[in-house]
């Protein structure tokens, strides 16, 4: 189990390092000047001096690099020339938005996708209509559901606000409702097609059989042997999900106004703040990369044949 | 009183939205601690009627007839009967452990399961389970119950599943192909095993399988299923002596004799029928070497005869008749 | 042993009846009818798109504009039509170009193994480190906002995702007799891989294309959405969910509404066209 652990750990770090090569480089493959690129709208002489003075442009690459990275690991994410201050200042008060937002999300996704799921395989009728509905559900964009939602509940129904994201935790849960199912609608559908379909392949298996020969509750059949297998290819599956989360989140956000990780890349990318574009995506990235090693451990835990290392 | 009792047991089965008959007409007893072996082709139905003495069909299956236990209807069964039925007084053994265990739960998970799902303590339940799996032959069943199924072979998988079924203490056990999945070098010792632990407590057993030589060698009964119909049933000692229903001296002549092999083997000409495909005569008819115009027309009655019943027509002028081979000297 | 299993003779199963599949007729109406849209979107569209009216702003459905009219007086009815252009150019060069990249490095995968394989697979690895959308932002902030950014930067970004699903498929081909027979054959290497391992794959890229264009389409409308990808006033989907927002709070949600809704439609569409046809491809491989 160790040496399985072990090799998807090694992996994991390779992906992150490759990964963050990439962005960082994105720099210096980008069209133009590095400085002028860094400086944003606001190339003037002096502000070019100024990041000719504190990023050494014209060190090798990989030194470059290696001085970024050691800052990035050190909590230091780099100067925006454009706000004029560093990055980690600039995201440490939009990083407890974003977090909630997506647990937010989360959890309406694991809850409501596996009610939905489990009850469409076990019950006939509910399962077409909530086939229909997943199916409906699936195309919906997070940001067409969000001014679906905005336009319904903020405006002609005034129970949510349109704008924020709340100060302390009661109003921010009431601000942060409407984008945080905006944001699950189509993953719940995923979610709850992807369990539908593993209950009926679980349900349908011999050992299930086997259990109810034995004169195991229904309810026991259920939660001990059908939900408990399948969430292994529902966990396994979930790497997309986690990819959907963080990009909806970007959406999202803007759409609600919501001052967050999300809101803050795309207002850097249309300041053109490259400094802080790249901040951004690599958290995003890595963020990414290290849930879904999480998930992969998770379903080590949940299946023992993984752990022997077999397929 | 008989521990089962299987009265003209018809089952229909939903096949894409039309009803399809999978089994025909069984009426079969078991008597208390009598081993009967239930013996058929695939699709002839054997295994839908062991599901169907603990209700395991799929859903939609229609079920005709009666099937008693110790003289209660299992049909009649409301949920908590049935509940109880199947925790105290049934058990079964099923063809592929691998499949039939859920991986991802422990041995031990897997065989307490049942006594704790009726109240047992799980301390008392663990010093059985442990008990048992030394009876069955596992070795250090302690270390066992820790293992998942992954790490066992087939032959302990499956006595894994025995010491289970025989963990609640049942009066009637079932045993759909147990060996039939494992390697051949461990068929047997699988078999001993079952066999041995079952005469030990006196265990009725319904025993379902395509081999007949097996059938004989473990049951005191044979009960012959073909297209859904039970054609013949026998004292098990009586098959070779006595053939009385041609499609039984039909199976018995197409298999090789180790002892004195024939230069060619026997096989029954035409393919086997599936229950739903059967026609107004007997089942076996297009394929009997001896049938007759009424076998296409009427269907036989399952009917007493010497120490069994038997299903055919000509049953009494072909005795004697019937050689260990399909095709008789003249032909026809 | 006196074994049961007698000899079989199989019975050649009953063909299926071929039974109209309304999933794939009414879908496939609605893809054909978007294309159509596209094609003839001067022929169709009452109005010109970009024809502003500030006397005629947020109006409601009338004779003079059958869906009402946005903030700026311009006929959405127009804009919609108009807007199917882009909205399906975009998705359709990203899934062509990732499909057709994907499948040449599957097959170039699956043929030849070894480090060429491992290198594919690591480098798709480390691409599915992102999410298609932060990719594309990365893209727009090194080549600044438009199409051509987002639509190369997903380009790449689907290309993993397909070229696994092709992989798989063409290693089982290359490991089916048939693949031994052409080589023993004598036929060439490129022969084999075109004219068999690609027609086989064939069916799988299909489905895989139309479920994928879904995402591709909702990635890219979205990027657009956030000013990143076509820019106003250009009639796009995604633009336009964008521009009619500030309506909204006025009460005029119609032109974030109905560009939504026909983003809702082309994705239903395509994912229950995909999805069914991938049904029915297992339903034919299992039989």
């Amino acid at each position: 189990m160790w040496k399985v652990i072990g090799e998807r750990a090694v992996s994991l770090v390779v992906t992150l390092l490759v990964a963050s090569v990439g962005i960082y480089g994105a720099l210096f493959l980008a069209p133009g000047n590095p400085a002028t690129l860094l400086a944003g709208g606001h190339a003037t002489p002096a502000v070019l001096a100024a990041i000719e003075r504190t990023e050494h442009l014209n060190e090798p690459f990989f030194t470059r690099y290696w001085d970024w990275l050691v800052g990035v690991l050190h909590g230091n994410l780099g100067q925006s020339f454009v706000y004029r201050e560093p990055v980690t200042t600039l995201l440490a008060g939009r990083v407890g938005n974003t977090v909630f937002l997506v647990l937010y999300a989360a959890t309406l996704i694991i809850a409501g996708g596996v009610v939905l799921g489990l009850l469409a395989a076990l019950d006939r009728r509910a399962g077409a209509a909530i086939t229909v509905l997943t199916s409906v559900g699936l195309g919906i964009p997070s940001f067409v559901a969000a001014i679906a939602l905005i336009t319904v509940f903020s405006v002609k129904l005034g129970w949510f606000p349109v704008f924020g994201s709340g100060t302390d935790l009661l109003s921010q849960l009431w601000h942060l409702t409407l984008p945080a199912v905006a944001l699950a609608i189509s993953w719940t559908a995923y979610t709850a097609q992807l369990t539908k379909a593993a209950v009926r392949e679980e349900l349908g298996r011999e050992h299930v059989e086997t259990a109810r020969s034995r004169g195991i509750s229904r309810r026991h059949v259920i939660l001990r042997h059908v939900l408990r297998n399948a969430m292994i290819p529902i966990t396994t599956v979930s790497g997309l999900t986690v990819a959907g989360l963080i990009a909806g989140d970007v959406v999202v956000e803007q759409a609600f106004g919501i001052n967050g990780l999300g809101s803050f890349l795309v207002q850097s990318t249309l300041q053109k703040d490259f400094a802080s574009v790249q901040a951004v995506s690599l958290i995003l990235v890595a963020t990414f990369v290290i849930v879904n090693g999480l998930v992969d451990l998770w379903s080590l835990v949940l299946d023992p044949r993984l752990r022997a290392g077999r397929a | 009183m008989n521990v089962l009792e299987i009265n003209h047991l018809a089952v229909e089965l939903p096949v894409e939205g039309a009803l399809r008959r999978v089994l025909h007409d069984v009426t079969l007893s078991i008597g208390p601690g009598e081993a009967v072996g239930l013996v058929g082709e695939s699709g002839a139905g054997k295994s839908m009627a062991s599901r169907a003495v603990i209700r395991l069909l799929p859903a939609g299956a229609v079920v005709h007839g009666d099937i008693r236990y110790s003289g209660d209807s299992v049909l009649a069964m409301d949920r908590a009967a049935l509940r109880h039925f199947r925790t105290h007084d049934v058990a079964m053994v099923f063809q592929d452990p691998r499949a039939h265990i859920n991986p991802v739960r422990t041995i031990g998970d897997f065989l307490l399961e049942a006594l704790l799902e009726r109240g047992e303590r799980r301390d008392d339940a663990r010093a059985a389970v442990i008990a048992l799996l030394a009876a069955v032959g596992v070795s250090e069943p302690e270390r066992r119950l820790r293992q998942f199924p992954h790490e066992l072979s087939g032959g302990l998988l499956q006595r894994v599943m025995i010491a289970a079924a025989l963990a609640v203490s049942p009066t009637l056990l079932l045993a759909d192909e147990p060996t039939t999945a494992l390697d051949v070098t461990t068929q047997s010792d699988v078999m001993v095993i079952l066999d041995a632990r079952r005469r030990e407590r006196g265990l009725a057993m319904l025993f379902v399988t395509h081999d007949l030589e097996l059938a004989a060698a473990v049951c005191d009964r044979i009960a012959v299923l073909y297209a859904g119909f039970l054609v013949e049933d026998a004292p098990a000692g009586d098959l070779h002596r006595n053939l009385r229903h041609p499609y039984t001296a039909g199976l018995l002549a197409s298999r090789p004799d180790p002892v004195a092999p024939r230069p060619r083997l026997a096989a029954i000409p035409g393919r086997p029928l599936s229950a739903f495909e059967v026609g107004a005569g007997c089942a076996f008819a297009p394929r009997c070497a001896f049938a007759v115009e009424r076998c296409h027309l009427e269907r036989p009655e399952l009917r007493a005869l010497d120490a069994g019943r038997v299903a055919c027509h000509r049953a009494e002028e072909l005795a004697g008749q019937l050689a260990l081979s399909p095709t008789p000297g003249g032909g026809e | 042993m006196a074994t049961l299993e007698a000899p079989l003779v199989a019975t050649p199963a009953p063909r299926p009846r071929r039974r109209p599949d309304w999933v794939v007729l009414s879908t496939g109406t609605v893809i054909a009818l978007l294309v159509l849209m596209a094609v003839f979107a001067p022929l169709l569209a009452p109005d010109n798109p970009d024809y502003a009216n500030i006397l005629a702003t947020n109006q409601g459905p009338s004779a003079a504009h059958l869906l009402g009219t946005d903030s700026f007086g311009r006929d959405l009815l127009s804009r919609l039509i108009y807007g199917v252009r882009l909205s399906l150019l975009g998705p359709a060069l990203i899934i062509l170009i990732a499909t057709l990249v994907g499948t040449v490095l599957a097959i170039l995968s699956a043929w030849y193994g070894g480090w060429f394989d491992r290198v594919v697979s690591r480098v798709a690895d480390i691409l599915f480190a992102f999410p298609g959308l932060i990719f594309a932002m990365l893209a727009v902030a090194m080549f600044g906002p438009g199409l051509v950014a987002p639509v190369v930067a997903l380009s790449i970004s689907y290309t993993p995702y397909l070229m696994r699903v092709i992989r798989a498929e063409a290693l089982r081909q290359r490991n089916l007799p048939y693949v031994a027979a052409c080589y023993v054959g004598g036929l060439s290497v490129r022969t084999i891989c075109t004219r068999h391992i690609l027609r086989n794959v064939m069916p799988l890229l299909v489905v895989q294309a139309a479920l994928s264009f879904g995402y591709a389409l909702v990635d890219l409308a979205a990027v657009s959405y956030l000013g990143l990808g076509v820019q106003p006033p250009t009639p796009e989907w995604g633009v336009m969910v964008s521009t009619g927002q500030s309506a909204i709070l006025a009460g005029h949600p119609q032109e974030s509404l109905l560009a939504g809704l026909m983003i809702v439609i082309t994705v239903v569409a395509f994912n229950l066209l995909g999805d069914r046809l991938a049904s029915r491809q297992k339903g034919t491989v299992r039989a």
